[in-house]
């Protein structure tokens, strides 16, 4: 017989306000195996901690229920503090008496009631458990960075210079991201590449990183410390090791029509190509679906005006097979798609642009070479029209819910360059709320009207309409004044929301990392482990996680590193004993528990077995410790119950269910 | 016009309209976006605070009221699916039905047919004042 203490926590008034938490105590005293109870203001505090520590060693406890928050707060606290009383950790049960109960009632009858019933199935099941031992598992000293924009390119120099080694994975042939499109950066109005490219450089050069651009994640198997990862490195058609990255290749290629990704589809470049000047790796890809000679067998240009033999024709996409011990997802971001959006003719004009297109505009080694233009005709515009929450903040099936965050901070940037570089050019913001909070960031955009004359008006755009003579009508509204207002503009940009990389969807699966509605990975904890994923060894960086700027998504990647680098440090990490356990005296053998193992830990083997005096060979399952994660599938598959989770045993839970019933 | 009855207004008027008038986020859109702005003396924003307030009956006696022209603009460019069209609707059944059922025939259209009404007009005037 267990000899059980019951630790009833107050929660301040969390609980206590809710909960009749002496009842509590009284009426679980009289529960079987409970020999000792009582409450306390804050049991996870030091002095709550000493009570528990000083009952399991006056009254001999063999367990302990503690009644407090979700075991997701402070169970690992309470296990510890059991652990330093001599108990072992996993003879600690919680009972949410919190979330699961003062939270969700307001009648304290009933809140009680519930919480002594939620204390009866902890105490049932304590009576049930064993001591565990957890395991050790190894941990490879190898962190992969997926994605290579600052996000990522940031981490991985933050890992690297802890002295592990980095491998950065970036699907596009360059490293560099969405900074790399940018042309300046707020709130300081430093040129995006002359900040970002020494990074890339930093990174290229850094002996403890590896970049594998043109590649994406393939498979991913294993847990924390020890994960296996297969990266595709998609075929470039140019030897690395032998290009010189001198760009003959791409001036003589005849194949110039494909939009270029890097200028968002307003230029075209040729079908070998690097993204950009800046690329890391300067190594042009081939698009073998652009190029002629994959297209049509005649042409072979570029192998012909090659000095260094790079082209390769033949080259075949190839598997790199690693092991990590951290990953970090840095995936970013994309714009919405505008297709929705009909009322804004986005689809209709080309002088209604996004304003990453604006971006590029503006960049003197865009389309335009840096000159502010109407795409259309190549006229130079006298009145700008910026339009604010395209997408965002709607609760809609158009567009997103939140707020994208960036958008009032680089619309000002765009509004006050435009009129910095040219004061002929009226600019207009129609905005819903100014939304500037962050170090220097409203007196930026103070900045803008004070300083600037840009024309902010506080009403959202209903309309715009391209008139036959090319100019665009826009029809919004001046909230403040109540009127309608209808502006012939000559440029409308769209701060159009943005969204996190559809690739995400595809690398969250692969690593068994939670997603949002919204495909933002979810943190761990939203505010206390805000750059951890809930799957252990998983961690988040930049825009994958939420909207977030430069300055933030650079403080988040060096937090995401240092969790990595926290991780890596640790020869070895301590397995959960809480794992799957065969019974082969009832096993049959029949593979359906092997079949449902999401971490392949399960296998078979013919042993010889004694079943009360029969002696017979039998094919039996076997639980491979370091790779279960103890999820339960294999538990609710097997047809003949001989599979049970340890410390969640059937008896366990079938002993919890009885104790709510009774 | 009594307290009570203000209130059972209102909350006729989310029921017809089936809108939540507390998700407006005031970006107006709506006015931004609506055709007969000028005609009207509350603009189509506005219609979610006088909800809000209770205030129907300076909706009733609202120009507004007649010069909504049912184009829907504001309800299909709503972000937030307040669509204060449904509200302006709602709050024209409301006085339709206190005039005691004063609904519109086919037969009677010929007669009051404008060359320059919008086809629109017609058949919004129909899902208004025809059962």
């Amino acid at each position: 017989m267990q000899r059980i203490g019951v630790f009833v926590c107050h929660c301040g008034s969390n609980i206590a306000a809710t909960v009749d938490v002496k009842k509590v105590v009284e009426i679980v005293k009289n529960e079987p195996g409970v020999v000792h109870a009582e409450d306390y203001q804050y049991m996870c505090s030091e002095a709550g901690q000493a009570l528990i520590a000083k009952a399991i060693a006056e009254k001999n406890l063999t367990g302990i229920v503690v009644c407090s928050c979700s075991p997701r707060m402070h169970e690992a606290t309470f296990r510890k503090a059991a652990e330093r009383a001599g108990l072992n950790p996993y003879m600690v049960e919680i009972a949410n008496i919190r979330e699961h109960c003062s939270w969700i009632h307001k009648n304290i009858e009933e809140a009680t009631e519930k919480a002594v019933i939620l204390a009866r199935a902890a105490i049932a099941k304590v009576n049930l458990n064993a001591p565990l031992k957890a395991g050790e598992s190894r941990v490879t000293k190898r962190a992969l960075v997926i994605g290579g924009g600052i996000a990522g390119i940031q981490t991985a120099l933050d890992i690297a210079d802890a002295g592990y080694e980095v491998d950065i994975v970036e699907k596009t042939p360059s490293i560099g991201g969405r900074m790399s499109q940018l042309d300046k950066t707020f709130p300081t109005l430093d040129c995006s590449a002359c900040i970002l490219t020494p990074k890339m450089v930093e990174a290229a050069a850094h002996e403890k990183i590896t970049i594998y651009t043109y590649s994406e994640v393939e498979k991913v198997s294993g847990f924390v410390g020890d994960f296996t990862v297969d990266i595709r490195k998609k075929a470039r058609s140019v030897d690395m090791d032998k290009c010189t990255g001198c760009g003959v290749c791409q001036e003589k290629c005849p194949s110039k029509k494909t939009p270029s990704e890097f200028n968002r589809g307003l230029g075209n470049r040729s079908a070998i190509y690097t993204p950009f000047a800046q690329a890391i790796p300067n190594v042009p890809v081939i698009d073998r679906d652009a190029c002629l000679k994959f297209k049509t067998g005649k042409c072979g240009v570029c192998a012909k005006v090659c000095q260094a033999g790079a082209i390769d024709y033949e080259q075949k996409d190839e598997i790199v097979t690693e092991k990590y011990g951290a990953i970090v997802v840095a995936t970013g971001f994309d714009t919405i798609k505008l297709d929705n959006y009909d009322e804004y003719a986005y689809n209709q004009s080309k002088d209604v642009i996004t304003s990453l297109e604006l971006e590029r505009v503006m960049n003197a080694a865009g389309p335009t070479k840096g000159h502010l233009e109407r795409l259309s005709d190549g006229k130079h515009p006298k009145e700008i029209v910026f339009i604010q929450c395209v997408g965002s903040r709607c609760s809609d099936d158009r567009g997103k819910p939140y707020c994208s965050k960036i958008c009032c901070m680089y619309t000002a940037k765009h509004a006050m360059l435009i009129r910095d570089k040219y004061p002929d050019v009226n600019v207009t913001v129609f905005y819903i709320d100014v939304r500037t909070p962050g170090k220097n960031f409203d007196e930026f955009y103070r900045r803008a009207v004070e300083d600037y004359g840009v024309n902010y008006i506080k009403g959202q755009v209903g309309k715009v309409a391209p008139q036959p003579d090319g100019s665009l009508l826009v029809q919004g509204v001046d909230l403040l004044d109540n009127k309608q207002i209808l502006k012939k503009a000559d440029m409308v940009v769209l701060a159009t929301a943005i969204e996190p990389d559809p690739s995400v969807r595809k690398i969250a699966t692969m690593l068994t990392a939670s997603i949002d509605t919204n495909n933002f990975l979810t943190e761990s904890h939203a505010k206390l482990r805000p750059v951890e994923s809930p799957t252990a060894g998983v961690f988040l960086s930049g825009v994958c996680q939420g909207p977030k700027d430069i300055p933030e998504t650079v403080a988040q990647a060096g937090a995401a590193a240092v969790k990595a680098i926290g991780l890596l440090a640790k020869d070895k990490l301590l397995t959960n004993p809480c794992t799957a356990k065969p019974d082969e005296l009832l096993c049959n053998g029949c593979s359906a528990c092997a079949n449902v193992c999401p971490y392949g830990a399960i296998t078979y083997e013919v042993k010889l077995i004694n079943d009360h005096g029969i002696r017979e060979e039998r094919r039996v399952a076997q639980v491979n410790n370091a790779l279960c994660q103890g999820c339960g599938a294999c538990t609710v598959t097997c047809p003949s119950g001989a599979m049970d989770l340890q410390g969640f045993s059937n008896r366990q839970i079938i002993a919890e269910v009885d104790a709510i019933c009774r | 016009m009594s307290f009570d009855k203000t209130k059972k207004q209102a909350e006729m008027i989310r029921e017809i309209s089936g809108v939540n008038p507390y998700k407006c986020m005031k970006c107006g859109k709506c006015s931004a976006s609506c055709p007969s702005f000028n005609e009207m003396d509350i603009k189509p924003h506005q219609f979610v605070s006088y909800v809000l307030n209770d205030d129907i009956e300076a909706l009733a006696n609202s120009k507004s009221l007649w010069k909504c022209l049912s184009c829907f603009a504001c309800i299909e460019r709503c972000p937030r699916d307040v669509k204060p069209g449904k509200l302006i609707d709602a709050a024209r059944q409301l006085v339709v039905r206190e005039r005691d059922g004063d609904y519109l025939s086919a037969d009677q259209i010929p007669e009051k047919l404008d060359p320059e009404l919008p086809q629109q007009l017609l058949v919004s005037a129909f899902r208004r004042y025809r059962r």
